[in-house]
């Protein structure tokens, strides 16, 4: 295609002008990334049908205590003081490289954190380290010198249920203000208690004696919590060295919601679908409630109908479309501050996406459209005129998407400020637990949907797409290329619905109107959300209404590698990585 | 100019010079026709000031949650608030008179936001937009909510949903347009949680368990969660 060409050589212009200046960030050769080093990992554990968890069993010894089976996975209980020793094995000599998430709760006699451990190259491998720790006293060993991403997992752990982690780099508090008393997710919480909340005043950086002692040219800048560039409500406090970038730190729990909780009130069949919907508000929902769905649905072994699967698959890759268009406008708007042409466009596309989508569910935003066992109802009649305004705006997309390439890719000021700046290696993508477009912009091929397979996305025809440019650039163009997948994607649904037999046209399975999955029960679930890994965990009592609700967000992990992107860049190539990240801030705080 | 002004010395009222001839005559108008030949217009400068206003709003650009995102559908294509006279975002609270408040409202970020509409010039409004900054909406049970926007600061117009559909929120804002020409003033808000000074506070468990780590300047915001509707 003619615009390929011409931003591919407006590329090479910008590269190079890049590279004549200084503080050019160290080239990663995009030609060495692209066929993936032969694994260095053991594979211990792997046979043809599924893990051997006997012999992972038996990797790690000594250091296990009991064994536990979770629906998604096994586990293995290990000694508090082991941590590192084992996730330290199972990743060098079994290839759990990817620390997915962290699952602090607290029973009625220990407290206790899972590790959900998977590979980036096969995800269905799972292994969950469960680590208890003492009532009175709980802590237990960090794995962040293992797994870089569980640094923030456990900041969390601390903040909400209340263990320490021994040997953390940095223990805080991470959602709630410093001075909270408490922990809000432990069994004797009482939410009535006043709190005190401070607003302090940074010290203004320019005075003598605010200036930090040991690097006297240092100079401090907060970005947020308002600043339109945020994306809402993120704090970055910024320490400079100059126009260059020494120091920063992302604050957030400015949107801390408490939706786990929320989900724990709640009950598992009608109760918690709506609050998926506001974890990544921006059109993202059906791609939200189907991450409760499939975990609730496994947890409770409910099967769906094919029918609902393709309807589930077709409207979730239009919210996909859409929530990577409004990435794709406020970037535009963060980069070369145009809130005229790409912007207004974005969302001029976006309309049309959500009026499909509220002819579909009756909603803008705020879907609510799945339920337990399928869909909460069929296309909307006459199914002629919902297909032909699908088909419409998937005629148009083409058109519309090599407009983009022309304003954005294409254009040299966007090039100049996005190649080559927050460069993120696929080691380090991986070592953040970075998914989604972040991971695929660096070249880390992973994405649920291939490799999980869930819906109906295994009987279509689509493709992963990766870039190799580990920068900011790679990353929107991992976006606006993921939207013609979507749209092939949608293109196949809409064929395939619009010739399913009338008989057959199952929405949802019978689902009893109470739902009591059995006590005990384990799962951990994840989707590829329009972020990236979304995942659930859930434990169940017994009762209606879930014991332990965990949401893994992908925006929380992808904002924690910023600091690897931005250290020694200037101030905008940090504005121009956190948009390219393309977080929000209901997922990232929930 | 069009070519058949009438040439000096045709005989011709004032007013007819003023208002010219031709439909096409855009300086013609229905207000025009009503001063006559007058070029003042009587009225109080009050009632001015209060029409100006109303039709020629700055909005701040402040987004919170997803309602923030129908906000944005609001100023963007479609709805485009621009054509009712509101729609400049600023970016600097310093710059705007009105705050729209478009999400959850959480603990950490009560006092920024109060912080952020002390920054704002009066006149100022407020338009709180969705059921979080009514009551808590979804999350009114949680732990870190605040349980509406007005109680921390006083609000004009309350747009209901969750969220408000665009047009809703142009509603809103017409009504708000409405009161402000009107020159009715914002309501108060009964019993908001304030900023003051650590110091100042009732001393009571929780300041004494606190007093190591906040400094007595340090302004502080004090949820009383159990008093909250
Ligand atoms: S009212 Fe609803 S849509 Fe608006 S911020 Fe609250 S939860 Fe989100």
């Amino acid at each position: 295609m003619h615009h390929e060409f011409r931003w591919t050589l407006s590329l090479a212009i910008a590269r190079s002008l890049r590279l004549s200046t200084a503080h050019s960030p160290p080239e990663v050769s995009r030609m060495s990334l692209e066929e993936p080093e032969p694994s260095t990992h053991g594979d211990v554990g792997v046979t043809e049908d599924g893990l051997d968890y006997a012999a992972l069993e038996a990797l790690i010894g000594d250091s296990v205590i009991g064994r536990e089976s979770h629906v998604n996975a096994d586990g293995f209980v290990v000694r508090p003081d082991d941590v590192q020793a084992v996730l330290g094995t199972l990743k060098s000599e079994a290839g759990f490289d990817f620390c997915s998430c962290v699952t602090a709760q607290e029973y009625q006699d220990r407290y206790e954190s899972i590790y959900h451990l998977k590979k980036y190259d096969d995800p269905t491998q799972e292994v969950s380290i469960v680590v208890p720790s003492p009532r009175d006293d709980p802590h237990n060993q960090t794995a962040t010198p293992v797994h870089q991403t569980a640094a923030w997992h456990e900041r969390e752990a601390y903040d909400l249920v209340g263990i320490e982690y021994d040997e953390h780099p940095d223990l805080r508090r991470i959602l709630l203000p410093e001075t909270w008393q408490g922990h809000p997710l432990s069994r004797d919480y009482n939410q009535d208690k006043p709190q005190i909340v401070t607003l302090r005043e940074h010290a203004n950086p320019l005075q003598e004696d605010a200036r930090s002692a040991s690097d006297p040219d240092t100079m401090f800048v907060n970005i947020g919590p308002h600043h339109p560039a945020t994306h809402g409500v993120l704090h970055v406090k910024t320490t400079l060295d100059g126009e260059q970038i020494a120091d920063i730190e992302p604050d957030i729990g400015y949107l801390h919601r408490c939706e786990e909780q929320m989900c724990q009130q709640s009950t598992y069949r009608h109760q918690i679908m709506p609050y998926p919907d506001r974890w990544d508000y921006v059109s993202a929902g059906i791609l939200n409630e189907w991450a409760y769905a499939r975990a609730a649905e496994d947890l409770a072994d409910i099967e769906v109908p094919e029918y609902a699967q393709v309807i589930r698959t077709m409207s979730a890759e239009l919210c996909r479309i859409a929530a990577h268009a409004l990435a794709m406008g406020t970037f535009a708007l963060d980069v070369f501050g145009d809130f005229t042409a790409v912007f207004q466009y974005a969302f001029r596309d976006r309309e049309v996406v959500q009026n499909i989508l509220e002819d579909l569910t009756g909603q803008r935003l705020m879907f609510n459209y799945m339920r337990l066992g399928g869909v909460a109802w069929d296309l909307p009649e006459p199914r002629e005129e919902f297909f032909e305004k699908v088909r419409d705006f998937l005629d148009e997309l083409p058109h519309k998407l090599e407009e983009y390439h022309d304003l954005v890719t294409g254009n040299e000021i966007f090039q100049m400020r996005c190649v080559d700046t927050g460069v993120l290696s696929p080691e380090k993508a991986k070592e953040y637990g970075c998914t989604g477009p972040v991971a695929r912009g660096s070249g880390v091929d992973y994405d649920l949907r291939r490799d999980d397979p869930y819906g109906y996305y295994d009987e279509l025809d689509w493709s992963v797409i990766t870039e190799d440019g580990c920068d900011n650039f790679s990353r929107v163009l991992v976006r606006l290329r993921e939207i013609e997948e979507s749209a092939r994607i949608i293109e196949q649904c809409t064929d395939l619905l619009e010739e399913w037999p009338e008989d057959d046209r199952e929405i949802q399975a019978n689902v009893p109107r109470t739902l009591r999955p059995d006590p005990d029960k384990e799962i951990y679930r994840a989707v590829e959300g329009a972020k990236g890994e979304l995942g659930i965990y859930i434990r169940s009592d017994g009762t209606d209404k879930p014991a332990r609700f965990k949401i893994r967000s992908p925006c929380f992990s992808n904002l924690h590698s910023l600091a690897e992107m931005s250290q020694g860049e200037y101030v905008p190539d940090m504005i121009a990585s956190l948009g390219s990240l393309d977080i929000v801030l209901g997922e990232v705080d929930r | 100019m069009s070519s058949d002004q009438p040439t000096p010395g045709d005989a011709q009222s004032t007013q007819e010079a003023r208002i010219g001839s031709g439909a096409d005559d855009r300086f013609n108008s229905k207000l025009r026709e009503a001063f006559g030949s007058t070029p003042f217009i009587l009225t109080k400068f009050d009632k001015f000031m209060n029409w100006v206003r109303g039709s020629s709003m700055f909005m701040l650009q402040f987004g919170i949650a997803c309602c923030s995102i129908e906000m944005i559908h609001t100023y963007a294509i479609k709805h485009d608030l621009d054509r009712f006279g509101a729609g400049v975002p600023r970016a600097s609270p310093r710059q705007a008179d009105v705050i729209i408040i478009p999400g959850t409202i959480v603990s950490k970020f009560a006092p920024r936001m109060k912080r952020v509409y002390d920054q704002m010039p009066e006149p100022k409004f407020v338009v709180s937009m969705g059921s979080c900054t009514i009551s808590g909406g979804p999350f009114q049970e949680g732990y870190n909510v605040i349980k509406g926007a007005e109680e921390v600061i006083p609000v004009d117009i309350h747009v209901p949903g969750c969220p408000p559909r665009p047009e809703a929120l142009i509603y809103g804002v017409a009504k708000l347009q409405e009161r402000i020409a009107n020159g009715e003033s914002s309501p108060v808000t009964v019993k908001p949680y304030e900023l003051e000074q650590f110091g100042d506070l009732e001393q009571d468990e929780l300041v004494d368990k606190l007093a190591s780590e906040i400094d007595e300047e340090d302004l502080v915001m004090r949820y009383n969660w159990a008093d909250a509707p």
